[in-house]
């Protein structure tokens, strides 16, 4: 698949301490125990791998023009944040 | 009112590792201090200080703790591991609700502070990590280590410059003394050698270029030092029924302002710290056998600091050791007073008193017995320790034989 994927699921794996092949598209971050510190320490380090901003206030997850709901999710926004930027 | 002992000690700094390393180091009169190893330190005049050497935070701590711990919460969680180990406490029920932690500390995440400036003001990056505010927080090495011990009693840091150990260590005394707890974590830390750091430093003029020469007439100024010291204070029927080694008596302490100068120390502030801590602990002067001076090494410190010794001593002030390890661990500044306790605990315990290195020629205003050069051995049954802050805070601590 893209290396965008590849590349996010990356970052998850990390901030997780997991094997990338244990992340699936609908694992969500409760799933693979990543907190709302690592949640933001995941989207610093997305925004550096990719040099872009992502919309996410940590007071308002939920209001937040960024979803978090899955690692799906999360890819799908960060295509689109690069496909904006481009 | 309950007396206080201490059951634990733990640290790490220039001269060692842990404790009996340092203890070793300050035996041997050896120095700590050396040509600073940091980034750009080719744009610093000042280019020494008493650095942790060979640390490696990777066999300490994982990536998590790392992306959270700035080198002065590190420092305080190594030496603090080291003192609850050895004070043998677990802190659970209702121990753990009492039990806490105060620290001393004055720069904060002074690292993380001068890594990320750099890199949003000199590489001109707009994004940040997002820990640097935990990082750098000046309670952040209380916080981790109330967590990592289940402390949750009274947690707070306190920073008075360079007294801010001494002020840390007489607050968790008080609690101890006051019953308020059966054990308090105490000591404190310090991590400022970066560039923006000892910059800042150098700007003062009082940093010394070649070593620190407290009490020495050739003195020429202090030099930074980095690291850590914790202990456990102690109630002492507590340490007792559990049967735990006893290392020293904390007896009592004395904090006083010299509501003068920013930076010019006052012999009439110090001379009120150390009288008022004599009167806490209930000893007489003439029982003191060593004082752990402030002892910076610059001109205006240490003959204020011997004057007012003299004033509060009078004859006896002739018969006492008083030396400054700073020779050797170099100024830890919000953490030195955790260190040199270290001195005090070995002259009382050990019998053994740490001497002042790097002297070389008596000076006529600083004429006592500063034990040049080489340890001595001797029996001391109360032990002071001085600490004389920027803003003219003074914190002395007065310590006693526990036999």
């Amino acid at each position: 698949m893209s290396s965008t994927q590849d590349r996010v699921i990356a970052i998850i794996a990390e901030q997780a301490v997991l094997e990338p092949s244990d992340i699936t598209l609908d694992s969500t971050l409760e799933d693979l125990g990543i907190d709302s510190l690592g949640l933001v320490e995941s989207i610093f380090a997305i925004e550096e791998a990719f040099d872009i901003s992502v919309p996410f206030n940590a007071n308002t997850p939920e209001d937040s023009d960024f979803d978090i709901s899955s690692v799906r999710a999360i890819i799908m926004g960060i295509e689109k944040l690069i496909a904006e930027q481009a | 009112m309950k007396r206080v002992v201490i059951t634990g000690a733990g640290t790490i700094n220039a001269l060692g590792t842990n404790v009996p390393e340092t203890l070793e180091a300050m035996r041997e009169g050896r120095c700590g201090i050396s040509e600073l190893n940091i980034r750009d330190v080719e744009r610093l005049s000042i280019r020494i200080g008493g650095q942790v050497r060979n640390y490696d935070p990777e066999s300490q701590f994982n990536r998590q703790q790392l992306a959270l711990y700035d080198r002065f919460t590190q420092f305080t969680l190594i030496a603090a591991r080291e003192a609850i180990a050895q004070s043998g406490l677990s802190f659970d029920d209702d121990l753990a609700a009492r039990a806490g932690v105060v620290l001393g500390n004055s720069g904060g995440g002074m690292t993380t502070l001068d890594e990320n400036y750099r890199s949003v003001y000199e590489e001109g990056k707009n994004r940040v990590h997002p820990f640097v505010v935990p990082k750098l927080m000046n309670n952040a090495a209380a916080s981790h280590l109330s967590m990592e011990f289940n402390l949750k009693g009274p947690a707070f840091t306190v920073s008075t410059a360079c007294a801010s150990s001494n002020h840390a260590m007489a607050q968790a005394f008080q609690m101890v003394h006051g019953g308020i707890t059966p054990v308090m974590v105490t000591g404190g830390s310090e991590s400022m050698l970066c560039f923006g750091g000892v910059k800042a430093w150098e700007g003062l003029r009082v940093m010394s270029r070649d070593a620190c020469r407290p009490f020495s007439a050739n003195r020429n100024g202090m030099v930074q030092g980095e690291g850590a010291a914790i202990f456990v204070f102690e109630e002492l029927e507590h340490a007792r029924k559990r049967g735990a080694a006893i290392m020293a008596e904390v007896a009592g302490f004395a904090m006083t302002s010299d509501a003068s100068d920013i930076v010019m120390p006052s012999k009439q502030g110090a001379a009120r710290a150390i009288t008022g801590a004599l009167r806490d602990a209930r000893i007489n002067r003439d029982q003191v056998g060593y004082i752990n001076a402030h002892g910076t090494g610059t001109a205006a410190n240490d003959k204020t600091e011997c004057a007012a010794v003299a004033d509060v001593f009078g004859p006896h002030a002739d018969k006492l050791m008083i030396s400054s390890t700073k020779s050797m661990h170099a100024h830890l500044i919000g953490g030195t007073g955790a260190v040199e306790l270290l001195a005090c605990i070995m002259a009382l315990r050990d019998g053994i008193v740490a001497p002042t290195i790097g002297y070389e020629e008596p000076d006529p205003e600083c004429a006592l017995d500063v034990v040049p050069n080489v340890a001595r051995e001797a029996r001391v049954e109360v032990a002071l320790s001085n600490a004389f802050a920027f803003g003219g805070l003074n914190a002395v601590l007065a310590l006693r034989r526990f036999a």
